[in-house]
Parts: C-alpha cells; sequence; structure tokens
C-alpha cells in the first residue's frame, strides 16, 4: 500500500510594506503564523522571526518591481506611509502618494487580489461640526486644517480610486482610530506623557483602539472577498480627562490661544514635534462609526479600555532611526 | 480638572435629595461601564445642576406637570414643543419634569448649536448633560438608539418674539418630521404655558442684536431700566401640557407640501394644548 499523502492547502503569501515600522513589526509578527510573509523596507530590520523573507528596498525602487514578479503574492498590505511631520511635503508627497501608486499599480500588473493600506481616521480631521460618529462615507477634511497631512488625505482618495481603476484587485482601506501600542505615533506619545498639554474648558470624547485590534482588522480584511473602505474603533469613547486620569498623568491645562501661540514658537525653532493643528485633536471630537466592519469584516476589538491603559503605562518603543535610506 | 473641583464644592455644600438620586440611577442611556454614553454624558455630573434646577423648577417657577404618562417609558420618542421666553427655560423645565416628575424617569436630549464645541466650559457643560451637537446624523443615532429627543421647531424666532404675538406659534420647520418618518419614531407635543410671561418683550431692537452678533435684544418692562436685576425672569408659573403620541408614516423625502400637511397636524395639536392650559390657569403666577 502506497502511504497515504495529506495535502495541506497551500499558505497565502502576503507582501507587507514597511516592516521596520514599529507597527510593520506588530503586523509582522502576529501574521507570520498564518501567512508566508515577505517585509519590504527601505529601512533595516532586525529581530523578526526567521520564516518572514526580508528585502531592503525602497518600494519606488525597480527591485520592488522584481518581488512582485518573482513572488506569487496573494495580498499586500501597506504599511510604509511616511508620517514625519517634519520631513519635507515634497517627500512626503514623492513618498506616500507615488509610492502607493506604484504598489497598486503592481499588484494589478501582477495579478494580486488583494491591496490593503492603513489609512486613519485623521483624514476625516477633528471639527466643530462633526458628527459624533463619522461613517466611511463622510467627507475627508482632515487637511483643511492641518495642510501637512494633504499628503495623507490624498493618499486615502487616490485609493478610494483603486475600486474602479484596477477592479479586479480587492481593495481594502482601513481607518483606524488612534492607534495605541508599542509604536510611536502622535497619540501613543502623547498619552505617554507625564504632563501633557489639554486646552482648558475642553474635554472631548476619543476613540482609541489598541494595535493588535488593528492587526486582527487587517487580518480580516485578508479574507478573499472582502472590499472597501472600513472605520475601525476600539472600546467605548471616553473623555480625554478621563483617559488622563486612569492614566494618573497630571494636565498642565493651558488656554487654546496661548497653547497655539507657544506650540507656533516652539515648532519654528525645532523645540518641538507637535504641529499646532494638532491641538484640534484636544479640543473637538474626530470619531468613527466602525458597525460596517463589525458586521462585514466581523471585526470586533479583543483589547478594552483597561488593557489600553496597561499598555500606555509599560515602556515606550523606541523611535525610528533611519539607517538603510538611499 | 473642573469636575473635581466642582465635586468637592458639592459634596461638602450642596445637599442631594433622594427624588433627584433616585432619577439619577434610574437612567439608562447605553452609558458604558466607564460611566459615559458615546456623546459624553455622564448621568452622574447631573448631580451638580440638578438640586439648583430642581429649585427652579419647583419654587421659583412652581411647574405643573400635566400628561407625562403620555411619554412612553422607553424607546425613541420626539417631543415637539412651542418655544418662549428670551433665554429658553422651557428646554430645561420639561427636562426636569421628565427626569423628576415622570414615574420611569427618562433623560431629554437637546440639539445644540454647531458651534457649541468651539466655545469652551461650554461644550464641555453640554456634552456631561446630555446635549448633542445637532447634525442630523446625530439625531438619528440618539433616536436609534431609543432616545427622547426634544425639539423646538420654532428656532430663535419662537423665543425671541414679542408679547403682542404670545402663544402664537411661529412656522415650524420640516426637518423634525423627516426624521420622525425616516426612523417611525413617535411624537409627543408640548404646550408650555408660562414662558411667554417671564420676560414679556415690549419691542426687539434688531440692530442692536445683530451689532452684539445675538439673536435678539428684546427690551421689556424691567430690562434693561433695572439693570443686571432685570434681567432675571419673572417668578411665573409654568404649566406643561405633553399630548398623546402621534405616529406618522410615509416617505421621509416626500415635497415639501406633503410633510408641511403632516407638520400641520403637530401644531394644532400644540395649539389646543396650549388653549386648554391657558383656559385653565387662574393668573400668570398661581
Amino acid at each position: 500500500m502506497s502511504p497515504r499523502t495529506t495535502r495541506t492547502p497551500r499558505r497565502q503569501r502576503v507582501l507587507l510594506t514597511g516592516i521596520a515600522g514599529n507597527f510593520g513589526k506588530i503586523v509582522a509578527r502576529r501574521l507570520h503564523r498564518h501567512f508566508d510573509l515577505v517585509g519590504i523596507d527601505r529601512r533595516a530590520v532586525k529581530h523578526m522571526p526567521k520564516d518572514i523573507d526580508i528585502e531592503t528596498v525602497d518600494i519606488r525602487r525597480r527591485r520592488a518591481e522584481d518581488i512582485f514578479r518573482r513572488e506569487q503574492l496573494d495580498a499586500v498590505i501597506h504599511l510604509n506611509i511616511l508620517h514625519d511631520p517634519r520631513t519635507p511635503q515634497a517627500q512626503h508627497h514623492d513618498f506616500n502618494i507615488n509610492g502607493t501608486q506604484k504598489i497598486a499599480k503592481l499588484c494589478a500588473q501582477n495579478d494580486v487580489p488583494k491591496f490593503i493600506v492603513l489609512s486613519s481616521t485623521n483624514v476625516y480631521g477633528p471639527r466643530a461640526d462633526n458628527d459624533q460618529f463619522l461613517k466611511e462615507d463622510a467627507p475627508l477634511l482632515g487637511s483643511q486644517n492641518f495642510g501637512a497631512i494633504r499628503d495623507l488625505v490624498a493618499l486615502d482618495m487616490l485609493c478610494s480610486t483603486f475600486f474602479w481603476r484596477y477592479p479586479e484587485v480587492e481593495t481594502v482601506i482601513l481607518r483606524p482610530a488612534h492607534i495605541i501600542g508599542r509604536i510611536d505615533n502622535a497619540a501613543t506619545r502623547y498619552l505617554r506623557m507625564r504632563r501633557p498639554w489639554t486646552l482648558l474648558g475642553y474635554d472631548p470624547m476619543m476613540q482609541l483602539i489598541h494595535a493588535e485590534d488593528v492587526v486582527s482588522a487587517i487580518e480580516r480584511a485578508l479574507i478573499p472577498g472582502i472590499r472597501g473602505v472600513y472605520n475601525i474603533a476600539g472600546p467605548p469613547p471616553v473623555p480625554l480627562s478621563y483617559v488622563l486620569d486612569r492614566l494618573g498623568r497630571q494636565p498642565k491645562r493651558q488656554l487654546e490661544p496661548i497653547a497655539r501661540a507657544a506650540l507656533d514658537v516652539a515648532w519654528s525653532l525645532k523645540l518641538s514635534d507637535w504641529p499646532t493643528p494638532e491641538l484640534d485633536h484636544l479640543k473637538y471630537v474626530c470619531m468613527v462609526d466602525d458597525s460596517l466592519a463589525r458586521r462585514e469584516l466581523g471585526y470586533a476589538h479583543d483589547y478594552g479600555f483597561d488593557d489600553i491603559v496597561r499598555e500606555l503605562n509599560r515602556p515606550a518603543a523606541r523611535p525610528h532611526t533611519p539607517t538603510a535610506r538611499k | 480638572m473642573p469636575t473635581q473641583l466642582l465635586s468637592s464644592l458639592f459634596e461638602r455644600y450642596v445637599p442631594i435629595s433622594s427624588r433627584i438620586w433616585k432619577s439619577i440611577e434610574a437612567l439608562d442611556e447605553g452609558q458604558s461601564e466607564d460611566g459615559f454614553d458615546p456623546f459624553g454624558f455622564e448621568p452622574i455630573f447631573l448631580r451638580y445642576i440638578l438640586p439648583f434646577c430642581d429649585w427652579l423648577y419647583q419654587v421659583y417657577f412652581d411647574v405643573e406637570a400635566v400628561g407625562l404618562e403620555n411619554i412612553p417609558d422607553s424607546g425613541p420618542v420626539l417631543l415637539i414643543s412651542n418655544h418662549s421666553g428670551q433665554i429658553p427655560m422651557d428646554g430645561m423645565l420639561i427636562g426636569i419634569a421628565c427626569l423628576l416628575d415622570k414615574k420611569q424617569p427618562r433623560m431629554i436630549r437637546g440639539m445644540v448649536e454647531r458651534w457649541i464645541p468651539d466655545l469652551p466650559f461650554v461644550s464641555w457643560f453640554f456634552a456631561r448633560t446630555g446635549q448633542v451637537v445637532g447634525t442630523r446624523e446625530n439625531a438619528r443615532l440618539l433616536l436609534r438608539r431609543g432616545g427622547c429627543l426634544l425639539v423646538f421647531p420654532e428656532g430663535v424666532k419662537g423665543i425671541s418674539k414679542t408679547y403682542d404675538r404670545a402663544y402664537q406659534l411661529e412656522q415650524f420647520g420640516l426637518g423634525f418630521m423627516r426624521l420622525a418618518l425616516e426612523t417611525g419614531t413617535p411624537i409627543v407635543p408640548v404646550g408650555v404655558i408660562g414662558g411667554e410671561e417671564q420676560y414679556p418683550a415690549i419691542a426687539n431692537l434688531e440692530g442692536i442684536a445683530k451689532l452684539a452678533g445675538a439673536p435678539a435684544f428684546p427690551i421689556t418692562p424691567t430690562w434693561p431700566t433695572l439693570g443686571p436685576l432685570g434681567g432675571l425672569p419673572l417668578p411665573v408659573k409654568y404649566r406643561l401640557h405633553f399630548g398623546e403620541p402621534m405616529h406618522f408614516h410615509g416617505d421621509p423625502d416626500d415635497e415639501d407640501r406633503i410633510i408641511r400637511a403632516h407638520v400641520e397636524e403637530v401644531t394644532d395639536a400644540i395649539e389646543s394644548l396650549l388653549e386648554q392650559g391657558l383656559d385653565e390657569r387662574a393668573g400668570v403666577f398661581i
């Protein structure tokens, strides 16, 4: 009798751009258990599981095309998006818009069926007249008061055009609320401060989401057949003062005009990395309705507010040092 | 933290009656385990304002509420009321009636102007006391969550009218009816008696109001002649008449003519509540 052969189904091969970033690493460490991962980044990557193929390459370069030709990819998760507010706008635009456009085009040319891009709820922007919970079809007005994120809004809009430009590719745009975790984004940095500024007389409601829950949403988005734009949020919203209180922070309450003037000066003198329009997040709500993701993706948050508080009281992630830029 | 300061001051100096505690504890606005509903309403925060509001309600305005049983104990409902009084005390008094006088307390949610979030302290105070920025989507969400929404379809025109037009309704907006049709929400008409006499405006100086950026600048027998004292409302007796729930069916996107016909049914109901209230009252202050 010949030995019975059992065929294990082929694992999906997934390309992860931006694997060297703090969030990229979190995604890679979770997904490599269920997917064959190929990670690319222009920065050097250290301390990653051995079964992940890693290439140090800029997404805009020709070598990135070779990876698409060589690997039979089932999906691309695009996290390689530049957020550093100190980087010149031209560089932001070149990297984020041209890079993303190239990746999407390569997906279409190489028959990659799935393209997932991580945007954020910042594209809606904190505004006085916002609905309490913005739906996916709300206008993207984030750059109206915060010009420096024009490229991120443009990137989100560009990706929305892929639905009809590359209909054969299942494009998924995820817009998570403020991500909290061992990452180096504005929300996490702010909430880790011992004496963060708040604006006197304002206490907006906030949605926070644990980084691991965002990975769960990405995992859900990898399911064949899923396409579209999805807001993602974590546990029920709470006021900013409540978050700071639970974290044991001692906020410094500032008058808004003084805070704006001081931050303007500090930014100009390069004493602060906080662009002044970020103060709007301490004044207005910018929250999303994630019911579509919960319904269609089957997404559900696993990390509650207590987990987020615990996470924020852990030591911070180290900021990136770009070591392999070309 | 403003809340902590308020908390320590109130706990020391302001006694809170068991009537107020009972109502606060009975409130279910779908708040999370952290104590806030998605709009930032914190029921426990009401303990800071209810003692004063209750004094206004019971003592200063000596409010009499009739027909509170017409408000469903649960589920979505739209309270549609006439609006009067230069300073909108009517909204607060309807809220207190539903919260403290109704057997099963209901929290009234009001819709505030879209520029309110720009105002320091005001934005915070309104959010904690259950007021919501007036967007259509927020109203839908409140009703979907089984909320009780108070709407004054006359808007600013209602409160700023002079005394010669007392108890005459200004033209109602149509938005509330479209919302009711879309969400299948019953409407409870409310007739408020007394508000027109708290600041009986002889004239409205529109030019000054425009310069001051205010909706109206009323002249009353006491304001501005008595100075700040004239700014106090007269201690009139308020009577709140709640009518029977009205149910409407139809297409919320129908043309204005059809929606207007439904709205007229509501204005007729409010007018008859006002007539009944005016007939029944013995005087303005008793």
